[in-house]
């Protein structure tokens, strides 16, 4: 019956169309949101992810990578000094204003790393040699930097600009996460970072380590706590430290959440309402079907499949929508939009959700029919 | 009339509907309407028999019960040897998928499915595999003339068309008891008295028997025998064109 129930659902096209509108519509509003919920959450710690240490050491306090409580520099040998520490390295990383040569100011996230091992530069290099850092009053800069610091014919190799009233100059571009502030990121080495910024009695923001072989970064992280007091987290924990003190404290996940669950809902009104409808339309013809000796497992079975089919092809339809929007919208950068298969997964089962209820309400009300029906001219 | 009756009931050999006593009320308490009191029914192999009688006498009630889609209050009802009542609900639905057609008033056919799709129904509910079921059902729908008609959809075929797909839908199972509620209902004088002329060209044969519920006197002539219905009971029945016993 298979092929009775498939005739059944394409034929009707009005209603098929009503149905495959909604499970698309509601798969591709989940899969778009999620994918901008999940990019703005890969922004908020992308300050994490451009680093890439194993091991970030903070003050106890910290709750996320964005908020900077210094700490004194004699932490870094502190750090160093507990046993199971490969290496640790300084790092700043802070807010500060580079003056454009037309006079403007652009707010930039400047990031010092170690002068001597470099650890915590960007993974790609687009333009320049990272290693010219070394050289004075130099630095690298990602390619929003570009764009914000006067596009790529005034922002090249070479170009100079002002930092807090300190001339430096470009010698490499990298490539860079976008940041949830959505500040271009100036890297440098600590040594000059501390140099170009107002004078504090305490500017190390973090100090980056590694554990020797064959212990764990979480083993070391959770040393590092017990033997300095400090926060001490793996990448990884710190990345999801980040993300839950964003959750908690913006209204992100409350936004996106209710746009999720009103996609859940929207697709789950369409669908439903319009098999419920498809039935009733054609009970007198399941009621025929339940005479000539179609049991109420079989036609259970065939609204099923109709349900699933249309969802299957609206779940295709939607993510391929939610994509082409991501793109298109998101391309270059432009949009946070981060489409991962834990998502993909979750949008199936909700939709396989959807489907499974909307279809409970038609065989529950084929189930109660009475074959008795037909014969009520 | 009993006597005659007998002699018929001798005269056949075999028994394919044996109804006994069959009662049926709907409602309840004071509100509750006795719609068969005790109606006894024997229907043979090779018979075609019109239940006839006014709106309310119990004809489709007795059909459903029959056709074991609704329970019987009391009595008995045997097709084919089998107690309809003992059957569970699944075997009910078993027996009517293997045993018999039916032809409706309205046709309930499938609006998306084309005309020979619709007449294979009963073939893809036992499990047949398509093709097969096709092929069948276009050999069916052959023989009742609609060879021309096999790939429209039932919204592009006239009223007799579509009761011919209808009986070809009832009959391509080669059911042993085709039930037809009204099959001329919808139907204009001359459009009815062709299909139910066709329908007992084809359905009429040695194991099967038809009953068909009618108002149509007109086609009582393809009729072995009339059985008359009034207030739940069988009050008359006629044999072929013999007048009302």
């Amino acid at each position: 019956m298979n092929f009775v129930a498939l005739k059944m659902l394409f034929g009707d096209r009005a209603k098929y169309m009503m149905l495959l509108a909604g499970l698309t519509f509601s798969t591709m509003l989940i899969v778009q949101q999620g994918s901008i919920f999940w990019g703005l959450m890969t922004w908020s710690q992308s300050g994490i992810t451009n680093i890439n240490a194993p091991v970030w050491v903070a003050d106890r306090n910290i709750n996320q990578v964005e908020e900077i409580k210094p700490l004194a520099d004699t932490a870094v040998n502190v750090v160093r000094s507990v046993p199971g520490v490969e290496w640790a390295v300084p790092l700043y990383k802070g807010v500060q204003r580079a003056r454009l040569r037309d006079g403007n100011y652009e707010q930039i996230a400047l990031v010092g790393i170690d002068s001597s091992t470099l650890i915590g530069r960007p993974h790609t290099i687009m333009e320049g040699r990272i290693e010219d850092l070394r050289a004075p009053d130099t630095v690298a800069i990602d390619r929003l930097a570009v764009k914000r610091l006067g596009g790529p014919e005034k922002m090249h190799l070479g170009t100079t600009f002002e930092i807090n009233d300190h001339l430096v100059r470009v010698v490499a571009i990298v490539y860079a996460q976008k940041s949830f502030q959505n500040f271009p990121f100036i890297y440098t080495t600590y040594e000059r970072a501390l140099g170009v910024t107002p004078p504090e009695r305490r500017k190390l923001s973090y100090i980056l380590a590694s554990p020797v072989e064959g212990l764990s970064p979480e083993k070391l992280a959770q040393r590092i706590h017990e033997q300095t007091g400090f926060g001490a987290y793996t990448g990884e924990q710190f990345g999801w430290k980040t993300i839950w003190w964003m959750l908690e404290n913006t209204g992100i996940g409350v936004n996106f959440g209710t746009t999720v669950l009103l996609g859940f809902i929207v697709g789950m009104a369409i669908a439903g309402q319009t098999f419920y409808l498809f039935t009733i339309e054609n009970l007198r013809q399941f009621g025929a079907l339940k005479a000539i000796g179609a049991s109420t497992g079989m036609l259970a079975r065939m609204i099923l499949l109709q349900s699933f089919t249309v969802g299957l092809i609206g779940y295709g339809l939607g993510i391929g929508l939610a994509t082409l929007f991501g793109l298109t919208a998101g391309s270059g950068g432009a949009l946070p939009f981060v489409e991962t298969w834990p998502l993909l997964v979750g949008v199936g089962v909700a939709l396989l959700m959807i489907c499974s209820l909307s279809s409970a309400i038609s065989i529950r009300k084929l189930a109660k029919l009475e074959p008795a029906v037909v014969f009520r001219g | 009339m009993n006597q005659h009756v007998e002699s018929f009931e001798q005269e056949l050999s075999h028994w394919l509907v044996r109804a006994r006593g069959v009662s049926k009320s709907f409602g309840q308490g004071d509100t509750k309407i006795p719609v068969l009191k005790g109606v006894d029914l024997d229907v043979a192999s090779g018979e075609v028999l019109f239940l006839v009688g006014p709106s309310g006498s119990g004809k489709t009630t007795l059909l459903s019960v029959i056709a074991g889609i609704l329970e019987s209050d009391g009595g008995e009802v045997r097709i084919l040897g089998e107690s309809i009542q003992e059957l569970s609900p699944a075997e009910k639905t078993n027996f009517r998928r293997d045993h018999l057609g039916f032809i409706f008033q309205q046709y309930n056919l499938l609006p998306t499915l084309t005309a020979v799709e619709n007449a294979a129904v009963p073939l893809f509910i036992r499990g047949m595999k398509k093709s097969e079921a096709i092929a069948r059902a276009e050999e069916v729908l052959l023989t009742m003339g609609m060879g021309e008609r096999l790939k429209a959809v039932p919204s592009k075929l006239s009223g007799g068309e579509q009761q011919r797909v209808a009986i070809a839908r009832a009959l391509v199972g080669e059911p042993q008891l085709l039930l037809c509620d009204e099959p001329t209902a919808s139907l204009d004088g001359e459009t009815g008295h062709r299909v139910v002329e066709q329908l007992c060209e084809v359905g009429k044969h040695p194991d099967r028997a038809v009953i068909i519920i009618t108002h149509d006197s007109r086609i009582f002539e393809f009729g072995d025998r009339i059985v008359h219905m009034e207030d739940g009971r069988v009050d008359q029945i006629q044999q072929g064109q013999e007048d009302l016993i």
